[in-house]
């Protein structure tokens, strides 16, 4: 009832060019509009899918929260939750194409629904204040709303049933599956699991790229006028290992700890510039042992701190695990990263003062 | 506590006796079946099967996969499940430590003031 209220005498400042000095709440008391969506993805839609991969513009993948209509939806019609993302909002509507439903967008700072539920952006204030300020309950004839699988770590069932009056039911975790599941209401167990299959994991590649591209390539210039161009691929070679190739290969290198796995894949990819620098003829024994050295430690160092941190980007990491891993390994790529630069660098010393 | 961790803990050390690169086969979460009321709402949200249908109650048929998103002990309406939830995000919890700061509050991503996903800004959560 009141919910009706505020919706109705909306809040006179949401609309005016003072809105930031105004005190109304803006996601209580903005006016209950209902936008129209539907399930097309333009070649705009996905331009911004593109863009969004590759981190351009981070915040800007954003809908506006709120109700949406998709199709003809009657007061009979079911509701479903997503999130303000672009990819998740778009994943949904698409994924309903030919059905009229109900979508309730929740601010979540445009962030995906399973990172949003983490960090409680995608919670049980947040759904029940959309659905208090869209007036749902007046909106639709049934009290239940169908949220993804993935908002569960954020969104208590009994919680938003005691507050809203509505039961929560949890959808699959891919909205693809959803018209498959609309026939019975029941998830089959492979629709409730997570995976992380190959496509999943490229498809992270270019924001993991991205992140380390500026530095790799300042420092790959410098390498390149201090110790050649070998030393410059080299710096090329770990970033790539640690970004690219070790989320490909992920769940086929040795071992648990994504430590031990970049630490493989680094010394993989180390032994060629090991065997380049520490087979140079026209240096003393001491200064090839010093480069190859450098690549064996510095390389792996590089490529395992890069494959730790790809535990925030997988569907499984737990936080006991990585913790445990941190304290297990980061000593060890320190020193290692220490060791091997010291190395390089009294080479490189040697070098320029014609040492050697 | 509760009883059964101890039978759980116990399953993980026959699975991998020594732990040697396995960092992840233990984890915080906690289940008392006594407690459960067969509900089977974490059977739904979880997203690695960590928890089974049974007869009488849910079964935690596969502790060592639990990500500790929390899902479950949100969602259990008798607080049977608990688990210590929060995103396993590398970068902000060096960052915290580097810092001298507590990696447990400084990394919570469920909490309220949690910003690990987004101080990181990696799309995380396998993007999803």
């Amino acid at each position: 009832m009141e919910t009706k209220d505020t919706a109705a005498s909306a809040c006179s400042c949401s609309a005016s060019a003072q809105a930031p000095s105004c005190g109304c709440d803006a996601a209580v008391r903005s006016p209950a509009e209902i936008r129209t969506t539907d399930s097309t993805i333009t070649p705009a839609n996905r331009l911004d899918h593109f863009a969004a991969r590759w981190g351009w513009k981070r915040e800007s993948h954003r809908v506006v929260p709120g109700l949406y209509r998709l199709g003809n939806p009657s007061t009979e019609s079911p509701v479903f939750a997503s999130a303000n993302y672009t990819l998740s909002f778009d994943a949904l509507r698409s994924a309903l194409a030919g059905f009229d439903a109900w979508i309730l967008v929740l601010d979540t700072k445009g962030i995906n629904v399973w990172c949003a539920a983490g960090k409680g952006t995608f919670g049980t204030d947040e759904l029940v204040l959309r659905i208090q300020s869209s007036g749902l309950e007046n909106i639709v004839s049934h009290r239940k709303i169908i949220v993804p699988q993935l908002g569960a770590p954020g969104i208590s069932w009994p919680e938003v049933l005691r507050r809203s009056k509505f039961l929560m039911e949890f959808g699959p975790v891919r909205a693809r599956d959803l018209s498959e599941y609309l026939k019975t209401h029941k998830a089959t167990p492979a629709m409730r699991r997570v995976e992380f299959p190959l496509w999943d994991r490229l498809i992270l590649i270019p924001v993991e790229f991205v992140h380390v591209a500026f530095p790799m390539v300042i420092v790959a210039a410098v390498l390149w006028v201090l110790a050649g161009p070998v030393a410059a691929l080299a710096v090329v070679s770990a970033v790539l290992a640690g970004t690219a190739l070790f989320p490909a290969l992920l769940l086929f290198i040795p071992t648990q700890d994504f430590s031990t796995k970049g630490l493989i894949l680094g010394g993989v990819v180390a032994i060629p510039f090991a065997v380049v620098f520490g087979t140079n003829p026209l240096l003393p024994g001491w200064a090839n042992a010093a480069g190859a050295a450098t690549a064996l430690l510095v390389i792996p160092a590089v490529v395992a701190y890069s494959a730790l941190n790809f535990t925030g980007a997988t569907t499984f990491t737990s936080r006991t695990g990585v913790k445990k891993e941190i304290f297990r390994y980061v000593p060890l790529m320190a020193v290692m990263a220490v060791v091997g630069s010291v190395a390089g660098i009294t080479l490189g010393v040697s070098r320029l003062l014609g040492v050697i | 506590m509760f009883k059964s961790e101890e039978v759980h803990q116990n399953l993980e050390a026959k699975k991998n006796p020594s732990g040697f690169f396995d960092s992840y086969s233990e984890t915080s979460l906690k289940y008392d079946p006594d407690r459960c009321i067969n509900c089977k709402r974490c059977t739904q949200v979880c997203p690695h099967a960590v928890f089974a249908e049974g007869n009488e109650h849910a079964e935690l048929a596969n502790p060592a996969s639990c990500m500790e998103c929390g899902a479950c002990a949100k969602n259990c309406p008798v607080q049977a499940i608990e688990v210590q939830s929060g995103v396993g995000c590398a970068w902000a919890m060096i960052g915290a430590a580097l810092r001298g700061k507590d990696m447990d509050t400084e990394c919570s991503c469920g909490g309220d003031a949690g910003s690990c996903c987004g101080q990181s800004e990696k799309t995380g959560c396998g993007g999803k």
